[in-house]
């Protein structure tokens, strides 16, 4: 009989089915076997383990759209090995993975690769995207359909947009043959090209070529035409901008079969942390005004973005100790994916649920996945968080191999108790 | 010369104008003064720097104003050394902080920095134990040629305060342009821009200068007009269509200089682009442009930089002898 694990005492909260009361859990063979309220009110039977969750909340464990791994490639930075243990303590479960490797995923046998990798690794679930064209060169389509059967959860260019209209015109028909998602980075290249940062008063000041928020919807719009021309499932990473979200806005109402996400960096920061050229604030796209932070908050108050990614982009020392204009764009994020979306939550802007539902529920159904829900027979795959804990992020103690993180030393409340995946623990706090 | 106060400059680099106060200017442009009149005379070399080295580090080749820093630093007795590393090896950008730990193992007490990188300099300034001097970095700041630029005004009009200044040209790319602008309103002069709208960066307003796209209309009543460069490359269709085009709407002649007020003076940073942002006849005339003086203004600005963000470093050091010998 396969190990029988009781959480009980813990405020499950459970965005999928709106569940948010306290209860227990049961985990069996690696699945949820009971859930509930109810569950185990009359104590825990023999047999089974008990877990007391000391009123800690229980939720679904996070499915991450957007990390890069940098394995195979770019071991110094990072691997599956360092990322997985990060995303075990971030409370991260599942995670998607950039194909901007090198070599590039754009073949079977990288796909096939990383996950024989990560079932080495056995921490966390690590899904690969494939890319939309060959070499990430915008030219040639990969073979979407051979890598999705591979097991590629989606396909993107990853920090490089499709640019040219009539290849994506073709990736987006090909894909919804094949019921595939591409996801595009939206960014109007020949706008963005030697951009450092947000075009702005800050960027004239500190002598830098700007990135103006018009290239971020000049592709968007141009997208949503393709969009409507062949009726594909379209997703857009990291909305950075209010014109963005107003485009995206704009389509959803017209019911074109489009979502989108962000990451914390951009509703936790604005361009400002650029000043005094800090190049761990270089991030793609290039953090915005504070109008643009403000409007992305509201957008993922009203569900005009879906989810949020971490958006995780390890660089090493080298990468980042330059003048801005050549340093490689990108900050760490898994383990602080958690506590800044929290952030939101804290400062009132949106309910717990909604809050956890883009990070759980919303990104696994995006994908396709069967993840993120505390429900009978689902994966048992689970984080356990002390909503209320304060703490400070410390740069030294990260897991990941690189430490560009721009929050260090930040205060942020809601830290993680313990991550399940399968059943199994991967990450429990420290005593 | 040395009635100023050790800490009446609280600077331990000069890597730009903005964020200098008036009396700060004031300051290097009073000690410029001095200098220059050292400079007229046949004994030019003073002791002041006697013992310390300055190294000018030109990651962007230049000859005028590495030059210019070179004697600035000989004429006050520092040992100067010139490095221009590898243009092909910077590139990767990696050796720029290299550079910096290994140009600071060697101890010297100034460094003087040029790089084609905005913040480039700011970057070296922090990994060093060194006084460092910007002597421009990418389109950020060029705050000695700006300091120049003012005592070159100072001197032929006897103030900044409440003049009209146009500056032309490429404030896009433009260093001096920004490094000018900060300067210029700081002292209370009155500060234009007059350029096509592809070479002026967007929010260029709110360092609080008048913008015109026409030129006759932006260097009206202008006691200075002041021309900026222009590179050929940004010529050919990128950001203007033709050096042709440019010059018969931008270029400074006798024709658009008509405009201004009888008496307005004409400057340079260098080196020009004779027939492109300027016509001859105008740069040459020798009643109306500044352009040598500003090259001779130049050395004795150094110099006073040089001098000033020294005392600190050469007070330390009687400090510690005194110690020593107790």
């Amino acid at each position: 009989m396969s190990r029988r694990v009781a959480y009980v005492n813990a405020r499950l909260l459970d965005p999928a089915s709106g569940l948010d009361a306290v209860g227990a859990l049961l985990v069996e063979g690696g699945r949820i076997a009971d859930v509930g309220p109810d569950l185990f009110r009359d104590g825990v039977p023999e047999g089974i383990e008990r877990v007391d969750c000391e009123g800690a909340c229980l939720a679904p464990g996070l499915v991450d759209l957007r990390v890069q791994l940098r394995e195979p490639g770019e071991e110094h930075k990072e691997t599956i090995d360092t990322a997985s243990r990060a995303a075990a303590a971030g409370g991260v479960t599942a995670m998607a993975c950039l194909p901007n490797t090198d070599p590039p995923v754009d073949d079977v046998a990288v796909v096939e690769f990383i996950a024989r990798r990560a079932r080495e690794v056995k921490l966390v679930k690590v899904f690969a995207y494939g890319s939309v064209t060959r070499g990430l060169r915008g030219e040639q389509l990969t073979e979407i359909g051979l890598l999705k059967e591979a097991g590629a959860v989606g396909f993107t260019d990853g920090l490089k947009a499709v640019a040219d209209a009539r290849v994506m015109r073709r990736a987006l028909a090909y894909a919804r043959g094949l019921g595939a998602l591409i996801i595009q980075h939206p960014e109007e290249p020949s706008l963005a090209r030697n951009g450092a940062m947000n075009e702005g008063e800050l960027s004239m000041r500190l002598g830098l070529t700007g990135i103006p928020p018009a290239a971020e919807a000049i592709m968007l719009e141009r997208d949503m035409r393709l969009v409507a021309l062949t009726g594909a499932r379209y997703h857009a990473a990291h909305v950075s901008t209010a014109e963005g979200i107003e485009v995206i806005r704009a389509a959803k109402q017209r019911g074109l079969p489009v979502t989108c996400d962000t990451a914390p960096h951009y509703f936790a920061l604005n361009e400002q942390a650029v000043d005094g050229y800090r190049t761990f604030a270089k991030v793609s796209p290039p953090l915005r005004s504070e109008d643009d932070r403000l409007a992305v908050v509201e957008a993922i108050a009203d569900g005009t973005i879906d989810a949020i990614a971490s958006d995780h982009a390890p660089h090493d020392q080298e990468s980042k100790r330059l003048p801005l204009a050549q340093a490689e764009p990108g900050i760490v994020g898994l383990e602080t994916l958690l506590p800044l979306s929290l952030e939101l939550y804290h400062e009132g802007r949106i309910g717990i649920l909604d809050l956890l539902a883009k990070l759980t529920c919303r990104p696994a159904d995006l994908l396709a996945l069967p993840l993120g829900r505390l429900a009978k027979g689902a994966a048992a795959d689970l984080v356990l968080f002390d909503l209320e804990k304060s703490w400070q992020i410390e740069v030294e103690r990260l897991r990941s191999k690189s430490k560009n993180t721009l929050f260090d030393r930040r205060h942020v409340r809601g830290e993680v108790v313990r991550t399940i995946v399968d059943g199994r623990t991967v990450y429990c706090r420290e005593a | 010369m040395s009635t100023i106060n050790r800490g009446a400059f609280p600077h331990r680099h000069l890597l730009g104008i903005e964020g200098l106060s008036a009396d700060e200017i004031t300051m290097l442009l009073d000690l410029s003064d001095g200098y220059v009149e050292q400079n007229r005379q046949k004994d030019k070399k003073r002791s002041v720097l006697r013992g310390l080295t300055v190294i000018n580090v030109f990651f962007e080749t230049s000859t005028r104003t590495r030059t210019s820093f070179e004697l600035a630093g000989k004429r006050l007795g520092a040992d100067v050394i010139n490095i221009s590393p590898d243009a092909s090896a910077i590139k990767k950008g990696e050796t720029l902080i290299d550079t910096a730990m290994t140009l600071n193992a060697m101890h010297p007490d100034v460094l003087t920095v040029r790089h084609a990188d905005s913040g480039a300099v700011h970057l070296l300034s922090e990994k060093v134990a060194c006084a460092v001097i910007n002597a421009g970095d990418g389109s950020h700041e060029h705050p000695t040629q700006a300091l120049l630029d003012a005592l070159t005004i100072r001197r032929r009009l006897g103030r900044l305060h409440g003049l009209t200044v146009a500056i032309c040209g490429d404030i896009l790319h433009s260093r001096v342009a920004r490094s000018n602008i900060h300067l210029l309103n700081t002292m209370g002069a009155r500060v234009r821009v007059v350029a096509p709208p592809t070479l002026l960066p967007m929010h260029i307003e709110r360092l609080g200068v008048e913008v015109f796209n026409d030129m006759r209309e932006g260097i009206a009543d202008c006691d200075i007009v002041m021309m900026l460069r222009l590179q050929t490359e940004r010529m050919q269709g990128s950001f203007v269509p033709s050096t042709r085009e440019y010059f018969h709407f931008f270029g400074l002649d006798a024709g658009k200089l008509s405009a201004a007020r009888p008496d307005a003076l004409i400057m340079h940073p260098g080196p020009m682009n004779r027939g492109v942002e300027i016509d001859s006849l105008v740069a040459d005339d020798i009643s109306r442009s500044l352009i040598h003086e500003q090259v001779e203004m130049g050395v004795a600005v150094r110099m006073a930089c040089l001098d000033l963000l020294t005392r600190d470093a050469l007070a330390n050091e009687y400090e510690s002898e005194a110690e020593t010998r107790q």
